[in-house]
């Protein structure tokens, strides 16, 4: 693959994405989804003695939770869309290496999730600082002010934002295994909700544990605690490791399915 | 359906019923016709059971000596049936009155070894009275467990009350007993009814209430009882419950009418404390005579069985039917393909062309897909409940019964839960024409506030406000577990517990679905195609 090639094609494919109309949008959706719900959770919590167990940082985090949902359209849309206009054909006839396509592709989502990721998560994290210790947060209670000089909340930051990349990357290749936005965004939703919601019913701890061991949701996210990490099913990165793999997997398989079918 | 094909002949006519008749043949057609579509409605029943499967696959780790199957009452409901119990038969009608000078309790603290971290200090004396520990009098149809009964009772901290067959409950003289100031309890048979009477000085007496136990034995036992429910305390973290025991003394004991004369036998109804309750490490059940009274030792209820940390390990209802998220989240795809699809091949164009009433195309879609979704989670509620049940109990967890209606509700309800989910997700795919984002709203508005709620990660007041105002409100008609004031548990959504009742839930899910077809109507209807 020439450098040349794999330089237009990102071009290209930032190109669709910025003139999509759409996209704008969604990028926004991320970001105000993101601190949105992550202040309305701040502001809701309360922490009323040393000791109280909450995670700050995680708490400040949480809209993630919906913010990747969002992420989860931009990344199936990315190709979804596509295939839903025909306008993958010609996409393919300009870039007759489909592994270019592929990586042109996820390289564009990743630049614009960084993008997207790194405000929704400071803005979040800002929008934590100054709301948390004014419901009990505080240092009499335990802690610290939120920092990124901490090295478990930059942890927290990057990963979550890492967190955001991944799952686009996820839905990219679930997109390109299916070939159907509507199928894709649902096989996605499933994975990333199902599992937790199934782990909470199984009556047994170790099957409990497994379950969020693999979900790529509360793998994932467990980046984000700072709070009990020894108590968790997984390390921090870790986790990230085990959503980076279902993200991989995806776009393997997305990938292969991608050259070895007509369109 | 093929009815309808025989008015082809009349198509110059049109006629307005035969009409509607046709476009839901039509839109019938354009579904069983999509192989996808079928395939993915009949793989949402499939999985929904196959998700319950995995929900109930694990085995109870004590294995031989599991908790047996829980009591069942008259209701059809799990209880909780375990009292320490001074009893003789009683032929025909009689009355019992008795007083009760005292009722304490013993708990089990925390910081009891001194090692523990102690919330707070000053709790040494272990004096925890549980507010629904009872001392009290009771006809009980057997000494089975959960057989009928009807009690007159003092409790802890909420007076003398009136209790029978589990989930009724009325309220008397409030108060707590002391040896100053005793409370006299009666309770008098004739035929099936129980009648239960209070006084302060013997004297004056005043009803507490009536109980008609329909079917009762000719000679039930009669008699006093003690019993008490674990005591909750909340810790930093939530709430804990603790053993506890609770001593109740009767002073005077007297009877008429039918009575054998035989001595009072002493024993303990149900092995142990049961869910709800257990004896502390250094009491256990006992009755002691005393004078013309007993003093009577016993940890337990005699009440319903609720969720919450006191029933963990007991599966429930709806445990079996945790599948339905991914059902859903499949019969939303397959909804909202069914109107994006036509959008995006154009053949929206030729459906409206050839069904010019734009809202009955939309009604009829609706009715096809609402049927086929209501039927898939039908299917798979009715094979999972009863399958799910069974499984669990094989596998050492015991099953929280509720009576036939509710689990006729809860099955009901989970393909009315998907129908309508569907008609929703339809809607939004008309208004929004983009299937990506209307599935995504559709599961971010059901899904994702029910796994918020339930997760725990927020606090406990922002749980129960989402699942009041989102679709997700519709999960209550799932719901098997009841609430009960005469029962102390933690009533919320990650034990369980909708904010809204059943109904009430599945209408706000209503609600947003009118809503959106509403839009969806006057949108289909102003737009071009």
């Amino acid at each position: 693959m020439k450098p040349r090639s794999m330089k237009n094609a990102v071009r290209a494919e930032w190109t669709k994405l910025r003139t999509e109309a759409v996209t704008l949008g969604l990028m926004l959706g991320v970001v105000v989804s993101t601190v949105a719900v992550g202040a309305a959770v701040a502001v809701t919590s309360r922490c009323d003695a040393p000791g109280c167990g909450e995670d700050a940082i995680r708490l400040s985090l949480t809209g993630v939770l919906v913010g990747q949902v969002v992420v989860a359209i931009v990344g199936v849309l990315m190709v979804g869309g596509e295939y839903g206009t025909g306008m993958m054909r010609s996409t393919l006839t300009a870039l007759p290496r489909r592994l270019t396509v592929l990586c042109s592709k996820a390289t564009a989502l990743t630049v614009v999730l960084i993008v997207a990721g790194t405000v929704s998560v400071l803005g979040s994290l800002l929008a934590g600082g100054r709301v948390l210790p004014g419901r009990g947060f505080t240092e009499a209670h335990g802690f610290e002010p939120l920092s990124l000089a901490d090295g478990a909340t930059l942890r927290a930051a990057v990963g979550s934002v890492l967190y955001l990349v991944l799952i686009g990357l996820l839905s990219l290749g679930v997109a390109l295994i299916v070939r159907n936005s509507a199928t894709a965004v649902g096989i996605v939703l499933a994975l990333l909700f199902v599992l937790p919601i199934v782990a909470q019913v199984v009556g047994d701890p170790d099957w409990q544990r497994h379950l969020q061991q693999i979900a790529p949701m509360t793998a994932g996210l467990t980046v984000q605690a700072t709070v009990g990490v020894d108590e968790l099913p997984l390390g921090p990165w870790q986790g990230l490791g085990v959503l980076a793999l279902w993200a991989t997997g995806a776009l393997v398989a997305g990938g292969g399915l991608l050259r070895s079918r007509d369109v | 359906m093929t009815t309808t094909l025989d008015r082809a002949p009349h198509r110059g006519t049109r006629p307005a019923r035969g009409g509607f008749g046709r476009l839901l043949h039509a839109e019938w057609t354009k579904f069983r016709t999509v192989r996808a579509w079928v395939l993915t409605t009949i793989g949402s029943a499939l999985v929904i059971c196959l998700v319950g499967l995995l929900a109930t696959a694990a085995v109870h780790e004590r294995g031989g000596d599991a908790p047996g199957a829980l009591p069942v009452g008259p209701g059809g409901e799990a209880v909780n049936d375990s009292f320490t119990f001074v009893h003789q038969p009683l032929a025909g009608d009689g009355t019992l009155t008795v007083s009760v000078s005292s009722l304490t309790g013993e708990g089990e603290g925390e910081g009891e070894d001194g090692g523990g971290a102690s919330p707070k200090g000053g709790n040494d004396g272990r004096s925890a009275l549980a507010p629904w520990a009872k001392a009290g009098i009771i006809v009980k149809d057997s000494l089975e467990q959960g057989s009928p009964y009807a009690s007159v009772m003092v409790t802890g901290a909420h007076g003398v009350r009136m209790q029978y067959d589990f989930t009724h409950d009325t309220a008397g003289l409030p108060g707590e007993v002391s040896p100053e100031s005793p409370r006299l309890l009666r309770l008098k048979r004739s035929g099936d009814v129980i009648t239960g009477y209070q006084s302060l000085d013997g004297d004056r007496w005043t009803e507490v209430g009536t109980a008609r136990l329909p079917g009762l034995s000719r000679t039930p036992q009669v008699g006093l009882f003690v019993t008490s429910p674990s005591v909750a305390e909340s810790t930093g973290t939530g709430t804990g419950f603790s053993p506890a025991v609770a001593t109740g003394t009767f002073d005077t004991v007297s009877l008429e009418g039918g009575w054998s004369g035989g001595p009072w036998l002493t024993g303990q109804v149900g092995r142990d404390a049961g869910t709800s309750g257990s004896y502390t490490r250094s009491t256990g059940s006992q009755a002691v005579a005393s004078g013309g009274g007993f003093t009577l030792t016993g940890a337990g209820d005699i009440a319903p069985v609720v969720g919450g940390p006191a029933a963990s390990g007991v599966r429930t209802v709806e445990n079996f039917l945790v599948g339905a998220f991914a059902g859903l989240i499949m019969l939303v795809v397959v909804a909202t393909s069914c109107i994006t699809a036509e959008y995006r091949r154009g053949l929206i164009a030729v459906t409206l062309a050839a069904g010019p009433g734009r809202s009955r195309v939309l009604v009829a879609k609706a009715l096809v897909m609402g049927s086929v979704a209501f039927a898939a989670g039908l299917a798979s509620a009715a094979v999972m409940v009863p399958f799910g049940g069974a499984r669990s109990a094989a596998n050492g967890f015991p099953v929280l019964t509720v009576p036939t209606a509710t689990e006729l509700r809860v099955v009901v309800g989970t393909g009315l839960l998907l129908a309508t989910a569907s008609v929703l997700a339809l809607a939004l795919g008309t208004v929004l024409r983009r299937s990506a984002v209307a599935i995504t709203a559709v599961v971010v508005g059901m899904v994702l506030p029910y796994l918020l709620a339930t997760a725990a990660v927020l606090p406990e007041g922002a749980s129960d406000w989402l699942l009041k105002v989102t679709p997700a409100a519709g999960f209550a008609l799932q719901q098997s577990v009841e609430r009960y004031d005469q029962v102390v548990s933690v009533y919320s959504p990650a034990t369980g517990y909708h904010p809204l009742a059943p109904w009430e839930g599945f209408a706000v899910l209503c609600a947003y679905t009118a809503l959106a077809f509403g839009a969806a109507v006057v949108l289909l209807r102003r737009r071009d195609v």
